[in-house]
């Protein structure tokens, strides 16, 4: 195939992922999306693959994408509540990806004696793979924390002059990184070369170690970007425009839902990256202690069935618990009386942007349904019951007024407006951000302890019988 | 602190305009600045009920590394630099398939009214 009918392959591709974007624009144009996207893959794909000149060794490439048909089909179809690792894990598949091209065309220019090794060239394959790299560790890391494995640590791990570690790290590959720029291919250069991807990856596991869970829906959106910022310099090295445009499209989604989950905690990338948020607060310690009042199922049932409007603040416990299913049919319960009931989403409740959407939306909650926290919270004063499953600093009062509190400052649901709050909760330790939660002191608010599966369930099972009843 | 050596690079002469007569890197550095305006004006109208899907689109978009990918793999170079290709092809297109899949899975799940409800 020519080179000017790749192009216009390649433009073709272009045009069809900003559709694909575009039509994420609503959930009843979003399908047509992903159809958009796999059109425009495959062509880049085939328009690629089609060039003589330059692929020649066809099982070298069948074999892989096979492979990659065999890992990405079970890929797919993990649980909903395990999206957020799937995610991470697919920024770290992109990171090596990148790396690993990255440094065979490092290996192959040089070793034709460096003439291509320009020093725009050079200075892309430096971005390419410190970025490749250090997004491959991190997103492992953050998959591992997600996954909650073992030998990973889920607390924040933190350590003096942690952050000068890191930045002396960083400090150290771009300074090599300069030199390879200045000479591509001196004596020193292979190694100096290995030795930036040996700093990229340490760097990666550093970046992730202090990080929190509360933290991960920022993290994961950072890893986003710095997937698509690689699959850039990726483009620059190879000297093509798809892979620029397609990898800016990522990157620029990643930075947009970077900033809308630092908004909706009221905290700067530095401050997510480098704070080392969700540390347990000694300076509380000899405050007095505080008691919550518990609720029977029963009494919460009644509290419900007396309601016109009740508003569910879910959060990570729901999917933890796998809770979703029993929410709807609370939900159903509830509807069925006539009372309304909306779902107040925090934009950075569960793991990573969006989570508690998909996950009623499988339950097969209507999403009109949803409503966004800034939507919500005007209507919180005329809510008789909120009922907060497995939520916790989103609607921790304290971010208002308290400046002591690490979540100060943060966008909260306004859930101590309503009338009676009803909490479900797992155990009686605090969130991940280590703090008390001001709202289960309050006058108004009743708990329930326990697993959000199975206190729902109790729940509904109380509604139907009395339903029953009548 | 990378981008400032992109931009420093791009300001320097073009001393080496290789044998592909590629090099025209100012090009390449406005198809980024654009097409980059064009993705935080796309994305910034996503529904943020979708932000979950479109991560795991944008996921398979950004595996368009599977170009490079495939030029590494398939070319007449030695062993390991096809070895490292293969990987990187094998990487970008298990990101292909689980992204596109998954996407379309969740985006099943967004209905406006329920299946089958009394009301």
């Amino acid at each position: 195939m020519g080179g000017t009918v790749v192009q216009v392959a390649y433009l073709a591709a272009t045009a069809l992922f900003v559709f694909s974007l575009h039509w994420m624009n609503s959930p009843r144009t979003a399908r047509r999306g992903v159809a958009a996207g796999v059109v425009a893959m495959t062509i880049a794909v085939l328009a690629t693959w089609a060039q003589p000149a330059l692929v020649r060794n066809h099982l070298w490439i069948i074999v892989p994408i096979l492979a990659g048909f065999a890992v990405g089909i079970p890929l797919s179809r993990v649980p909903l509540t395990a999206v957020p690792q799937r995610t991470a894990i697919s920024h770290a598949f992109g990171g090596l990806a990148a790396g690993l091209v990255g440094t065979a065309k490092y290996f192959l220019w040089a070793g034709e004696g460096g003439g291509q090794l320009t020093r725009f060239r050079m200075g892309a394959l430096v971005a390419e793979i410190l970025l490749g790299y250090l997004t491959f560790t991190g997103s492992l890391m953050a998959a591992g924390k997600l996954q909650e494995i073992k030998w990973i640590p889920q607390r924040p791990v933190t350590y003096p002059f942690q952050n000068v570690v890191n930045f002396g790290l960083m400090g150290v590959a771009l300074t090599l990184g300069v030199l390879l720029v200045v000479n591509p291919v001196g004596a020193w250069a292979a190694p100096a070369f290995l030795a930036i991807i040996v700093l990229a990856l340490s760097f990666g596991v550093l970046l992730i170690l202090p990080i929190g869970g509360a933290d991960m829906p920022t993290v994961i959106s950072i890893l986003n970007s710095y997937a698509g910022l690689s699959a850039v310099a990726m483009g620059f090295v190879l000297d093509n425009k798809l892979l620029i445009t397609a990898g800016a499209l990522d990157g620029s989604s990643g930075l947009i839902l970077s900033i809308v989950m630092c908004r909706a905690m009221n905290r700067s990338f530095t401050n997510v990256l480098f704070g080392a948020f969700g540390q347990v607060q000694s300076g509380k310690a000899g405050a007095e202690e505080q008691v919550y009042k518990q609720e029977t199922i029963e009494g919460a049932a009644q509290v419900l069935e007396q309601a016109s409007l009740v508003v569910i603040v879910p959060g990570y416990g729901m999917a933890v618990a796998q809770a979703q299913h029993r929410v709807r049919e609370l939900y159903d319960q509830l509807s069925r009386r006539g009372i309304t009931v909306k779902f107040a989403i925090h934009p950075v409740a569960g793991r990573m942007p969006g989570h508690m959407n998909v996950l009623l939306a499988e339950a097969d909650v209507p999403y009109a349904h949803l409503v966004e926290m800034d939507e919500i919270n005007p209507d919180m004063p005329q809510c008789d019951v909120a009922l907060v499953i497995g939520a916790n600093d989103v609607v921790n009062p304290a971010a208002r007024h308290d400046k002591s509190t690490p979540i100060y400052g943060m966008p909260i649901i306004a859930a101590d407006k309503a009338r009676t709050v009803l909490a479900i909760k797992r155990s009686k330790s605090p969130g991940f951000a280590g703090i008390d939660n001001e709202l289960y002191f309050r006058d108004q608010t009743f708990m329930l302890f326990g697993d959000a599966k199975a206190v729902v369930g109790e729940l509904v099972k109380q509604l139907s019988g009395a339903g029953a009843g009548h | 602190m990378t981008a400032a050596v992109i931009v420093r690079m791009a300001q320097a002469p073009p001393e080496a305009a290789d044998a592909h007569g590629q090099g025209d890197y100012v090009t390449l550095l406005f198809v980024l600045v654009l097409s980059t305006f064009i993705g935080l004006g796309v994305i910034a109208r996503v529904s943020r009920l979708l932000h979950t899907p479109l991560m795991s689109l944008t996921n398979a978009i950004s595996a368009i590394a599977v170009v490079g990918s495939i030029l590494v793999a398939g070319g007449d170079f030695p062993l390991e630099v096809r070895v490292m290709g293969a990987v990187a092809l094998f990487a970008s297109m298990t990101n292909i398939v689980s992204g596109f899949l998954i996407t379309d899975r969740m985006l099943r799940m967004f209905r406006q009214a329920p299946r089958e409800r009394p009301k």
